[in-house]
């Protein structure tokens, strides 16, 4: 091996030694915390196709039919709200911070609109008879989409810091890497929906 | 947004203004400097080793005699089930993290960890879970079903208390501690590595600290879902787990051991990268076989997601031969390492400091700890061990042999990066050798208690001669092993009081973290050599003959 100058550099090490190209930092963490996240909801997912197997008839008897059309409904609100999510990103990307604002104030109204559709449908088993305490499929049913909708709050209350900060122009082209951050979580939320809704609601009955 | 990229006061120009003005207390409580992080974590770990010790010569003095003496059943059951918790999660798993915070960004020539603030939190997490956990004890019982809470018997009460759901709520918390650190070590490794510090010249302690952090990321996950689940079947009256309301008790089993077998490497892997440190500087030899050791660490570290389901050969739901085969296989790749060791010991020049002791205890404890694991592996040698001291006998000869052994063998190490001073020898030593004796004498015996039958977790046992005799030796065993604690303590404060310094390299050692002074300033770093291979220190020592020899040989005037 060529050990030819092994001088010692004056300058004080930086904390990223200023790298060119690759990930940054935080988006790197986001990644890495979305894997831990998606092992989380594997866990839950796991228990799920457990019991499922295990049970004599799925669902169970006397479980409440599911509005699959309403999940779908719901489905298409948290799908477009990823969509208009990438929008603002792109806008930021180019610079654009009044269309970043815009974009962010529509993902997070569509993000409530998730939530508040998902309390009232909550509402509706609710009266039907299904709770957490109701059998297994009430059990794996408010678990998982329970967990799926404090995913989805704790990204709309990200998104709203986001929305914040982006309103006194602290984002630019260079430097928006909290912008991609929120983008990351609220595309990963939206695809453990897709998950969800296909194995709970659509393979389901 | 607790994320950022770099304390901000820790700038290259230099002004450290702020921590200087700062009351020393409250720069420890509000510090986000990896190494006095890392400090934290050392002795917020040792203390809860201390309390879990404590635990430990509880539960031998019951068993010194047949019959129950001096605690009813239930407090029995607290006692080995909040010993092993602690043992696990709040002193091995965080210890072994806190020698990475303080060691990695140093071995890698970086200033801090890549998320400081988060870093703080994740440290702050454990000693908040340890009171959550042990302030079960003042509901009326703590945690009692062991430290694996399988249910049925976790879905009840313990005594009169709500300890379980402390346990519950502790280890989602310690969980949560981890996933931050994971997540803050793989990004410091990947991206805040010194210019010229390539993957494959990473000091091998960083590297498996990269693979646990791996492990850390994808499998605590799965025991937090677990937990959430217990904790809903506990007190939401969810059905997971309670098969009177068409839940599956297995299911808990499969999901726990889905995160606490890859558990088992996070706990070993650094072990074996400090271990990987000393044997090296202290044969005189860089370490044999650099590349097979990383990629033998990545085979742990993937072959360690296989295999969780041979902790429930007996349950009749899993396949035997698979993750019997898978078990088998784990071997491998940790023989590999054998050989690494041994190979670099060979014909080295040994020098017999105190780590360097403890890391040749590690060679041989952890070998014998290995060794009654590849017979659990076999179903059917399993389906006659299962749930007898053989068991027991296994796990402290892989975590206090191995894990114990290493932890001290880099305390003795790189105490002096944390000081500037070295421990004294004579007193490491009688540390060693009393441990030595005094953890053969506890743990040797169990063997022959598992292979006579003798069950784990019963405070209570058959009044045979040769049993009685063997758990005496234990309990004087167990004794000696806290009696060993004595001169580490003294020698600790001995030193720390002692007023001229080592110097800054004691050991001549190679890797990056003793190029800068010890200890280390704020920034950690004034310079960085050019970093050629995984001796940048020798190189930067010996740069004078190998230019030359390196001129020589491109000119070709050899």
């Amino acid at each position: 091996m060529a050990v030819a100058d092994a001088t010692v550099r004056e300058t004080p090490a930086g904390p990223g030694h200023e790298r060119t190209g690759g990930i940054s930092s935080s988006l790197l963490g986001m990644v890495l915390f979305i894997a831990s996240e998606v092992m989380f909801f594997g866990g839950l997912f796991g228990a799920y196709f457990t019991l499922r197997t295990a049970a004599p008839e799925w669902p169970p008897p006397g479980t409440p039919e599911l509005d699959k059309l309403y999940a779908l409904g719901l489905t298409a609100v948290l799908v477009s709200s990823s969509v208009t999510m990438q929008l603002g990103v792109f806008a930021i990307r180019r610079n654009d911070q009044k269309w970043l604002v815009r974009w962010l104030v529509v993902t997070l109204v569509l993000g409530s609109l998730f939530l508040i559709g998902q309390g009232n449908e909550y509402h509706t088993l609710f009266t039907e008879g299904m709770t957490l305490r109701s059998g297994v499929f009430g059990s794996t049913f408010f678990t998982l989409t329970g967990f799926h909708g404090a995913h989805v709050f704790g990204g709309a209350v990200f998104i709203l810091i986001v929305l914040l900060r982006a309103r006194s122009g602290q984002f630019t082209a260079r430097y928006h890497d909290t912008v991609e951050m929120a983008s990351y979580y609220w595309h990963f939320v939206d695809v453990v929906w897709l998950g969800l809704v296909t194995t709970i609601y659509l393979l389901s009955q | 947004m607790a994320i950022t990229e770099a304390r901000p006061e820790a700038g290259p120009s230099g002004s450290y203004g702020i921590s200087a003005r700062r009351h020393p207390i409250m720069e420890w409580l509000t510090t986000t400097d990896h190494k006095k992080i890392g400090i934290m974590y050392l002795v917020n770990s040792f203390f809860w080793f201390a309390v879990a010790g404590l635990l430990a010569v509880f539960i031998r003095v019951e068993l010194a005699e047949p019959g129950i003496q001096y605690f009813t059943e239930q407090q029995y059951n607290e006692l080995f089930t909040m010993h092993g918790t602690t043992m696990i999660f709040l002193f091995i798993i965080p210890i072994l993290a806190g020698f990475g915070n303080y060691i990695v960004p140093l071995q890698i020539g970086a200033l801090d960890m890549a998320f400081p603030r988060v870093n703080a939190l994740s440290f702050w997490m454990l000693p908040l879970a340890g009171i959550i956990l042990y302030s079960g004890y003042l509901t009326g019982g703590a945690a009692c079903a062991g430290w694996t809470e399988y249910p049925t018997v976790s879905l009840q009460p313990c005594g009169t208390g709500v300890g379980t759901d402390l346990w519950i709520v502790a280890l989602l918390l310690i969980g949560t501690s981890s996933i931050l650190g994971g997540v803050n070590f793989i990004t410091t490794i990947f991206n805040m590595r010194a210019p010229g510090m390539t993957m494959f010249r990473m000091p091998l302690f960083t590297w498996t600290m990269l693979v646990t952090s791996l492990l850390v990321l994808l499998a605590t996950p799965v025991i937090a879902s677990a937990l959430v689940m217990l904790l809903i079947d506990r007190n939401l009256g969810g059905s997971f787990f309670d098969p009177a309301k068409g839940g599956i008790t297995v299911l808990w089993q499969n999901v726990f051991w889905f995160y606490s077998h890859p558990a088992v490497y996070v706990m070993v892997l650094p072990g074996m990268g400090i271990v990987s440190e000393v044997l090296p500087v202290f044969s005189r030899k860089p370490l044999f076989g650099y590349k097979a050791f990383v990629f033998a660490t990545a085979g742990i570290g993937a072959l360690g997601f296989s295999v969780w389901a041979h902790h429930m050969f007996t349950t009749g739901t899993v396949l035997l031969p698979f993750f019997s085969i898978m078990t088998f296989l784990i071997a491998v790749p940790t023989g590999v390492k054998f050989f690494n060791w041994i190979a670099t010991l060979w014909k080295g020049k040994i020098w017999f400091t105190t780590a360097n002791l403890f890391a040749f205890g590690f060679l041989s404890m952890f070998l014998i700890g290995g060794i009654d694991g590849v017979f659990l592996a076999s179903p059917p040698v399993d389906f006659a061990l299962h749930d007898t001291y053989w068991v027991i006998a296994h796990i402290h000869y892989v975590l206090f042999g191995g894990s114990v052994f290493a932890v001290y063998a880099g305390f003795y190490y790189w105490f002096p990066k944390f000081t500037g001073k070295r421990l004294n020898e004579g007193l490491g030593k009688l540390h060693f050798w009393l441990q030595m004796i005094g953890f053969n004498l506890t743990f040797m015996p169990m063997h022959v208690l598992g292979l006579l039958g003798m069950p784990r977790r019963i405070s209570d046992y058959i009044p045979f001669t040769d049993w009685t005799g063997l758990n005496q030796l234990q309990t004087a065993g167990s004794l000696l092993i806290a009696v060993s604690t004595a001169p580490f303590l003294a020698n600790v404060w001995m030193t720390l009081r002692r007023k001229d310094r080592d110097p800054e390299n004691p050991w001549d050692a190679n890797t990056l973290e003793w190029w800068t002074t010890s200890p280390p300033p704020a920034h950690n770093f004034d310079s960085l050599p050019e970093i050629h291979s995984e001796r940048p220190l020798f190189d930067a020592q010996h740069a004078d003959e190998l230019s030359v020899h390196a001129d020589a040989t491109t000119t070709g005037a050899r």
